[in-house]
């Protein structure tokens, strides 16, 4: 028996468990702190994705009112149609020309194109649908289907207002006009949350809002919609009668600086976002120079009572109705012989504009242009406004001032020639345009009150026969306004064709808006007196009864004592002053 | 001994109350979140029904159709300046 049996040893084997069950222990607390420290955000962040999902919030972009209070801009819900190309493919390639037939889309064309998106997870097929049209598709119960709402602008104005508010593209971005120009205050910043969703992607819970919501913010907009509306008719309605080619006509509110109508033709409607012709979405009134012809003398004339050199009723001889400088000849269209300044507005007349500017210092001339906010932005913020062109005085030869005199060899824009219309019916206080409803622009002294009241003295001349602005009269009331005619300028030489202009302002007594019409390239009659002038009465005559402005050249008043008694015995008896109380 | 089975026993009450607290305090929050989300998914509605109103109203207000209705259907016309008379007072 020498069976050798080996020395049973506990404490080796135990001491070999305990060795192997602690490793085994440290194994899994280095496992453990791996998971839950070393590791943690990866697969906490791997167990999110499962069923956790950051969602958009859409916001809509804020309202654009007129002064008013009337919607001009409004964004209203629509859903648009998204789909998952991988999933649509591998669970219902089969249904694709079911979901075609009812997006109204071509089956073979929207498998291509799917099958050329198969890898990615997001495709719009079809955007902008009204909700009910939405959910049809929705209905047809299609995986990997689903809709998201997005805001489509509407414009109710359609292209009476389009210029100035522009556009926003398919995104909801502003693209041209007010929407561009606003486009932060007006857009808001969409939010984000945080869902659970559950394996058929419904969401089951809301857990965290990460990033608030911020709805755009509506804008009030210094234009009335009603004087809009009649500004539109009366320049369309123009344009067709005189066959021109395009136009712009512009209000602004005196005391305030504020823009009561911008229109231009042609026109176009914002609401069909169809291919547009750029030449129709043009601010002509804000982006487009024109060379302002005589509307212009209101200025060479204001410079020529600040000389001191002048006054209204000294005489000036404009015999024999041309004038030589230079070797460049100056003419009226007919000679007036001897007039006085006042006359040189009256009849419009180049020569003694000419005359006039000659005898002042180019300098001071520039200045005072200058001041009137000629050659420089207005500052009303639109996009692509035009500064228009002022050559600077020491580039004035004797010519050049001459003909800058009456209005050639400079250009402005309609907006500009409104803004310094309204200087001088705000006595000599120049306010910045603006589109915005109470933007208070401070204002500027750039004339002397007198020497913009005595202006506002000779514009109303213009107005009465004899002179040439007749058919600006607005009834009942005293209109103060210059007539322009000019020669289209095309690539340095003067075209046949013409330029009429009309700048007012309304009641001449006490101005409350002051309105700038430009019409281009009509045919036949093209004078500022006869195609322009009409324009602004027929606008005027509205406007003035839509801002409730007390009329200040009436002919028949009734005293309040003897109403309503005598009224109806008293029909239409003209009383030729006014009644005391 | 007493005292100190007391001591366990009020600490064991008091855990199982503020698990239920827990409890009840989640549910509360899932139900005040539920209902937030209603009722601002019920202002965005009727928000956007505002503003389809709004869009509405101004479409029926168009000053063409207003002046088409004026003129043509209803004969009304702009009075002429020696119409109107002032009145002073």
């Amino acid at each position: 028996m020498n069976q050798r049996v080996r020395p049973f040893n506990p404490r080796g084997r135990v001491a070999l468990v305990s060795v192997l069950l602690g490793l085994a222990g440290c194994a899994l607390v280095v496992r453990a702190v791996d998971l839950q420290v070393v590791s943690k955000d990866f697969y906490q962040e791997q167990g999110d994705a499962r069923y956790l999902r950051d969602i958009a919030i859409p916001v809509s972009r804020g309202t654009i009112f007129d002064r008013n209070g009337e919607p001009l801009a409004v964004s209203t819900p629509v859903e648009s149609i998204w789909v998952n190309p991988s999933e649509l493919l591998a669970h219902a390639a089969d249904r694709i020309p079911e979901l075609a037939d009812a997006a109204g889309l071509d089956a073979t064309s929207l498998r291509e194109k799917l099958e050329e998106r198969s890898r990615r997870e997001f495709y719009f097929i079809k955007r902008h649908l009204n909700p009910d049209a939405a959910q049809a598709i929705l209905d047809l119960g299609i995986p990997g289907v689903a809709s998201q709402r997005e805001f489509k602008r509407y414009y109710p104005s359609g292209e009476v207002m389009a210029h100035v508010l522009g556009y926003t593209n398919i995104d909801d971005q502003g693209q041209e006009g007010v929407e561009l120009a606003f486009d932060g205050w007006l857009s808001g910043k969409s939010g984000i949350k945080r869902v659970i969703r559950d394996l058929r992607g419904q969401q089951v819970e809301n857990v965290d809002l990460i990033a608030e919501a911020q709805p755009g913010r509506d804008l009030t907009l210094s234009i009335d919609r009603r004087i809009q509306y009649l500004a539109y008719r009366e320049l369309k309605a123009a344009l067709a009668e005189h066959r021109a080619s395009s136009g712009s006509m512009v209000i602004l509110d005196v005391p305030s600086g504020e823009i009561l109508a911008m229109v231009n033709q042609p026109s176009f409607n914002p609401n069909a976002r169809t291919a547009i012709d750029p030449a129709y979405r043009r601010n002509r009134a804000v982006t487009d120079v024109v060379e302002p012809g005589s509307t212009m003398k209101a200025f060479t004339i204001s410079a020529a009572l600040e000389s001191g050199k002048w006054t209204p009723h000294t005489p000036i001889d404009t015999n024999p109705g041309t004038y030589s400088l230079y070797g460049h000849t100056i003419s009226d269209v007919h000679n007036k012989g001897l007039i006085d300044v006042t006359g040189v507005i009256t009849y419009s007349s180049n020569v003694g504009a000419a005359k006039i500017a000659a005898t002042l210092p180019s300098e001071r001339m520039y200045d005072l242009f200058h001041r009137f906010g000629f050659g420089e932005l207005t500052g009303c913020g639109f996009p692509g406004e035009s500064s228009g062109y002022l050559p600077i005085a020491k580039d004035w030869g004797p010519v050049e001032q001459a003909t800058i005199a009456y209005g050639y060899g400079l250009n402005v824009t309609p907006l500009q020639l409104a803004q310094g219309y309204a200087a001088l019916a705000n006595d000599g206080e120049l306010h910045a345009p603006t589109f915005v409803k109470g933007t208070r622009n401070p204002s500027r002294a750039v004339v002397d009150p007198a020497i913009a009241a005595s202006l506002r003295g000779m514009l109303e001349t213009v107005i009465v026969p004899p002179g040439g602005g007749v058919r600006a009269a607005v009834k009942n009331y005293r209109v103060a306004g210059k007539t322009g005619t000019s020669r289209t300028a095309v690539g340095g030489g003067y075209q046949k064709k013409y330029i009429s202009l009309f700048a007012g302002m309304v009641p001449a007594s006490a101005p409350r808006m002051v309105g700038v019409v430009v019409i281009h390239d009509p045919q036949g009659v093209f004078y500022g007196a006869l195609v322009a002038a009409p324009v602004f009465g027929k606008v005027m005559d509205g406007a003035l009864r839509l801002l409730d402005v007390p009329p200040d050249n009436v002919q028949s008043w009734y005293a309040a004592a003897e109403l309503p008694a005598k009224t109806a015995a008293m029909p239409a008896a003209n009383y030729e002053e006014e009644v005391p109380e | 001994m007493i005292a100190r089975a007391a001591v366990l026993l009020s600490l064991l009450l008091a855990t199982i109350g503020s698990a239920l607290a827990v409890v009840n305090a989640r549910q509360q929050s899932r139900l005040e979140f539920t209902e937030l989300n209603r009722l601002a998914n019920e202002r965005d509605e009727l928000d956007i029904e505002f503003g389809r109103l709004q869009l509405e109203q101004a479409t029926w207000a168009d000053n063409n159709r207003i002046e088409q209705i004026a003129r043509a259907g209803l004969g009304l016309v702009t009075p002429a300046a020696s119409d109107s008379v002032v009145i002073r007072r």
